[in-house]
């Protein structure tokens, strides 16, 4: 992509800014105020309500709307926060989720920055989103949010472990960290997913699929703790914390927020898709092989991985609206006592597998 | 360790079977009233505001008596002979000029007292309940329908039959004076 926005403008400098922000209006303002909207009617519909229907087509227009009034409104700073980490707090937070899509492949033609250490790099660049959390907790100097944000850090910490030895399981089995790489690797045919053994061949890939699907399954409830979304959304917990950590957020710091944790939703929908689930590949070829159009091919892996990431961040919205909060001590339980033996114990059996 | 993978498997199924259930609820139709677009039928006894079918009124105070809080006004003037105040709808004749009937809205408790002892049935509760005003005084619902000048003519009408009639009875007392009263001696009787 940059190579081409080069080409086409023949500046480097402008032609890196351009490649750098057009994820964030190409894909991620949309993907927030669409999910927004979905996390609405989903919710609705799950509790045998309508939901928005006032604004545009069935409510259509609801979020942009939303977003409309959150910029018209004033902008809060309390008098006795401390100013300066109050303020940066919501953009080191967005710098977190924005940072994390630089490595996400999109499409074979569509990398931000395509880097060896991809799947690395996204582990370690959302981590920030712990830092600015805190950040934001303890500048309010409000009690619920500095809980909150207490909170967070505890459960985003811990729940980084699991997600850790998950992803360490499947380098092991793909042998890159690159996230391209391992797209390619998981050809695209569904059976060559590494959810269904990789495009491993033999003994080795009947013996992979439960460890997989496990493996799978502790890396999807770790990155729902580490996204903060129920049941593990204690840092915000509205019953008990008002708003957590973004209480006393107005206007468009809280857009901000607000913006970054759908970003995030979709970061780790992608992390999963990627892993496991084939990454842009299409799971039965593509039209553009079958009829020789080569540029239609980066298209369809676009399309490809954004429903892949779309029905994740689906299942995603239907455990909040399905499942009760966590309790603190049942979180850390959770995550201590079941996910990380678990995860540990299938690092070593999937390390033995590839062995062989 | 046997409670321990029992734990596990448990966590993963109930997750399961209550993701299921909320899966089946996705495709359940809305249970929505959008309620000024639609609205439920109401109840067939169910008290709203009330309505005073003026024409019927004959004005015998009955449910003014009823009202628990007062908040009905009515006041009348007596017809003279050669008033045409016409016929209720179950065919009894009229005999009183409605001059006001107010009802304070505000104040009704909505206990549908008034509406039993009403002998033509003319005060009755609607099926309207959207009735709210910015201002208080606008609850007070006017339903005499007579102007001003109306009612003057009609007190100044019957002041001037009671003025007459009083002239008569007093003619009337004043000529036939050595006529025998027997009225001291009826209440001795009772």
């Amino acid at each position: 992509m940059y190579d081409l926005l080069n080409k086409i403008i023949g500046n480097d400098y402008l032609a890196a800014i351009i490649a750098a922000a057009l994820p964030l209006f190409i894909f991620i303002l949309p993907f927030a105020l669409f999910a927004v909207l979905m996390e609405r009617k989903v919710s609705a519909f799950m509790q045998d309500r309508i939901g928005p229907n006032r604004t545009g087509y069935h409510g259509m227009l609801q979020t942009v709307a939303d977003i409309l009034k959150l910029i018209q409104k004033e902008d809060i700073v309390t008098s006795e926060s401390d100013k300066k980490l109050f303020n940066f707090a919501p953009v080191l937070v967005f710098i977190g989720s924005y940072g994390a899509f630089a490595a996400i492949p999109f499409s074979s033609g569509f990398i931000g920055s395509d880097i060896d250490l991809g799947i690395f790099y996204i582990l370690a660049i959302s981590s920030l989103v712990v830092a600015s959390i805190l950040m934001a907790g303890w500048a309010s100097n409000n009690k619920y949010s500095l809980l909150g944000a207490m909170r967070s850090a505890a459960q985003i910490i811990s729940y980084e472990i699991p997600t850790a030895l998950v992803i360490i399981t499947v380098v092991i089995v793909t042998g890159t960290m690159n996230l391209r790489t391992m797209s390619e690797w998981q050809t695209p045919y569904f059976w060559n997913w590494l959810i269904f053994g990789g495009a491993t061949a033999g003994i080795t890939k009947l013996l992979l699929i439960p460890f997989m699907l496990v493996a799978f399954l502790i890396f999807y409830i770790s990155s729902l703790a580490e996204v903060n979304r129920t049941p593990f959304d204690i840092p915000e917990a509205e019953s008990e914390l008002v708003a957590g950590f973004h209480t006393e957020y107005s206007g468009m710091k809280f857009a901000m927020f607000f913006l970054a944790e759908y970003a995030n939703m979709f970061v780790v929908s992608a992390i999963a898709v990627a892993l496991f689930f084939g990454g842009y590949q299409s799971p039965f070829g593509y039209l553009g092989d079958l009829f020789g159009i080569e540029w239609l091919i980066p298209l369809e892996q676009f399309l490809w991985f954004t429903i892949k990431g779309l029905l994740f961040v689906f299942v995603q919205m239907w455990l909040r609206w399905t499942l009760p909060r966590l309790r603190v001590d049942q979180l850390m339980t959770v995550c201590w006592k079941y996910l990380i033996p678990y995860s540990f114990a299938n690092l070593i059996i999937v390390g033995v597998i590839s062995l062989i | 360790m046997k409670q321990y993978f029992k734990n596990t498997w448990d966590a993963i199924w109930t997750v399961l079977i209550g993701m299921k259930i909320t899966f089946k609820h996705l495709f359940t139709p809305a249970v929505t009233i959008q309620y000024p677009d639609e609205k439920l039928q109401l109840p067939e006894r169910s008290r709203n505001r009330l309505y005073v079918n003026i024409d019927d009124c004959i004005g015998c105070d009955q449910c003014v008596r009823a009202c628990p809080v007062d908040c009905i006004t009515l006041e009348t003037v007596k017809g003279v002979p050669g008033d045409d105040l016409g016929l209720t709808s179950n065919g009894k004749k009229k005999a009183l000029w409605v001059t006001k009937f107010d009802i304070d809205i505000a104040k009704c408790c909505y206990c549908s007292l008034c509406v039993y002892p009403c002998p033509t049935d003319c005060i009755k509760m609607t099926d309207i309940y959207e009735f709210s005003e910015w201002d208080r005084d606008n609850l007070i619902y006017h339903f005499g329908v007579m102007s001003d000048d109306e009612v003057k003519t009609r007190k100044e009408n019957f002041a001037k039959f009671e003025a007459e009639k009083a002239a008569q009875k007093a003619a009337a007392a004043a000529a036939p004076k050595a006529k025998p009263q027997p009225l001291p001696e009826k209440p001795a009787e009772n």
